[in-house]
C-alpha cells in the first residue's frame, strides 16, 4: 500500500514538471527588439491637438463618441507637442501660418509621424494657386499619410491613422515600388 | 428695428460741420460720406451725443474703387438699438487716414487686415502692422491692381 502511494505522487509531479514546461514555451515568444519597438510605437500613437480649419471638426467627431478613435487606441490627444509622436494637419494651411505649425513640428520628440487630412492640407485644396495658402504641407514638413476628401470623413482618418500604423510596422511596404 | 432717420442726422451734422457732410445712396442702403478731416470730431459726436450714443462699431471695411478706396463704417448703438452707415473717401495717391481705434478700441484688428490686404495707412493705429499675410510679404493683395502670379507661374 505505502510503496504503491509513494509511486503515484513521483508520476503526479512528474507531470506538474511537464504541464510546467509545456506551459512556459506557449508563453515566451522570441522577437527582435525593433519588431516590439514598431509594435509598441504602431498601436499606441499620441496626436497633437492641433487643428487648422474645418478638418479639425471632423478630427474632433472622430474622437468623440460616435466614431470614437480610442477603439484603436489613439484617443490621447496631448496640448503640447512634447508629449506628442503624431501630427494631424488638419485644415488650410496659410503662409502665415507656415511658421508655427513647422515649430510645433520640430518640438516633436523622435519618432514622430505626420498626417496630412483633406484636399487643403495633401495640395492647397481650393485654394492651391493662391496668394496666402501653402500647397500642400509637404512643402514645408514631410508627410506619412495623404488623406483625401473635403472634408474626409472621420471613418477616413481612422482609415488613414490604420494606415499609419501599417506604414509603421512595416515600413517597407511603403517603400515599394509598384 | 431702426428708429432714426438718416436725413435728420445728415441735416444736424451739416448744421455743425457744412458741406463735408453728403448724403450717398437710398433706402436701407442710404450713407453718410463724410471729409477725412472732420471725420474724427464727427464720429466722436455720434458716439456721445446722447441722440446717437454709436457705441459699437460692428464693421470695419474698405472698398478698392481703383479711382478712390472708401473706408466704411457701420455703427450700432447698442441702447437706442439703430444703425447707421458712415463713408469715407481717400485717394489713391494718398491713402491715410485717421484712425478709430481711440474712439471705438475694437477697430484695432480690422484696421490692420484693411492696412494688410489694401495698403491704407491709419494714423494713430497703435500697433499698425500685417495680421493676415506673413510680415515678409510686400504687396496689398486685395488692391484691384494687385498682379498675381499663381504656382503655375499665370498671370492673372
Amino acid at each position: 500500500m505505502e510503496e504503491g502511494s509513494i509511486r503515484m505522487e513521483i508520476n503526479i509531479l512528474q507531470t506538474q514538471e511537464e504541464q510546467e514546461n509545456e506551459l512556459l514555451q506557449k508563453n515566451i515568444i522570441l522577437t527582435s527588439f525593433d519588431t516590439v519597438l514598431k509594435w509598441a510605437r504602431s498601436n499606441s500613437l499620441w496626436p497633437l491637438s492641433s487643428g487648422l480649419a474645418c478638418c479639425a471638426i471632423e478630427m474632433m467627431s472622430a474622437a468623440a463618441a460616435r466614431f470614437d478613435l480610442s477603439r484603436f487606441g489613439y484617443e490621447v490627444f496631448r496640448a503640447s507637442p512634447r508629449q506628442a509622436d503624431l501630427l494631424i494637419v488638419a485644415g488650410t494651411l496659410t503662409w502665415a501660418m507656415a511658421g508655427p505649425l513647422k515649430r510645433l513640428y520640430e518640438q516633436m520628440p523622435e519618432p514622430k509621424y505626420v498626417i496630412a487630412m483633406g484636399s487643403c492640407a495633401n495640395s492647397g485644396g481650393p485654394f492651391a494657386d493662391s496668394y496666402s495658402v501653402v500647397p500642400g504641407v509637404d512643402k514645408i514638413i514631410p508627410v506619412d499619410v495623404y488623406i483625401p476628401g473635403c472634408p474626409p470623413r472621420p471613418e477616413a482618418l481612422i482609415h488613414g491613422m490604420l494606415e499609419l500604423k501599417r506604414k509603421i510596422k512595416h515600413p517597407e511596404a511603403a517603400r515599394r515600388k509598384i | 428695428m431702426s428708429n432714426l432717420d438718416i436725413n435728420e442726422v445728415l441735416l444736424a451734422l451739416q448744421a455743425a460741420y457744412g458741406e463735408a457732410i453728403q448724403l450717398i445712396g437710398e433706402g436701407s442702403q442710404a450713407a453718410l460720406l463724410i471729409a477725412p478731416d472732420q471725420m474724427l470730431d464727427v464720429f466722436g459726436v455720434l458716439k456721445t451725443n446722447e441722440f446717437y450714443q454709436f457705441n459699437m462699431l460692428r464693421n470695419l471695411t474698405a472698398v478698392d474703387y481703383l479711382e478712390y478706396m472708401e473706408i466704411v463704417y457701420h455703427l450700432y448703438s447698442l441702447p437706442l438699438r439703430h444703425s447707421i452707415t458712415i463713408k469715407v473717401r481717400c485717394t489713391m495717391e494718398e491713402l491715410t487716414i485717421p484712425s478709430v481705434t481711440k474712439i471705438w478700441p475694437s477697430a484695432n484688428f480690422q484696421e490692420r487686415e484693411i492696412y494688410d490686404l489694401l495698403g491704407v495707412n491709419f494714423t494713430g493705429h497703435p500697433d499698425l502692422r500685417r495680421i493676415l499675410m506673413p510680415e515678409e510679404f510686400t504687396e496689398h493683395p486685395l488692391r484691384k491692381t494687385y498682379n498675381f502670379v499663381g504656382n503655375t507661374g499665370e498671370k492673372r
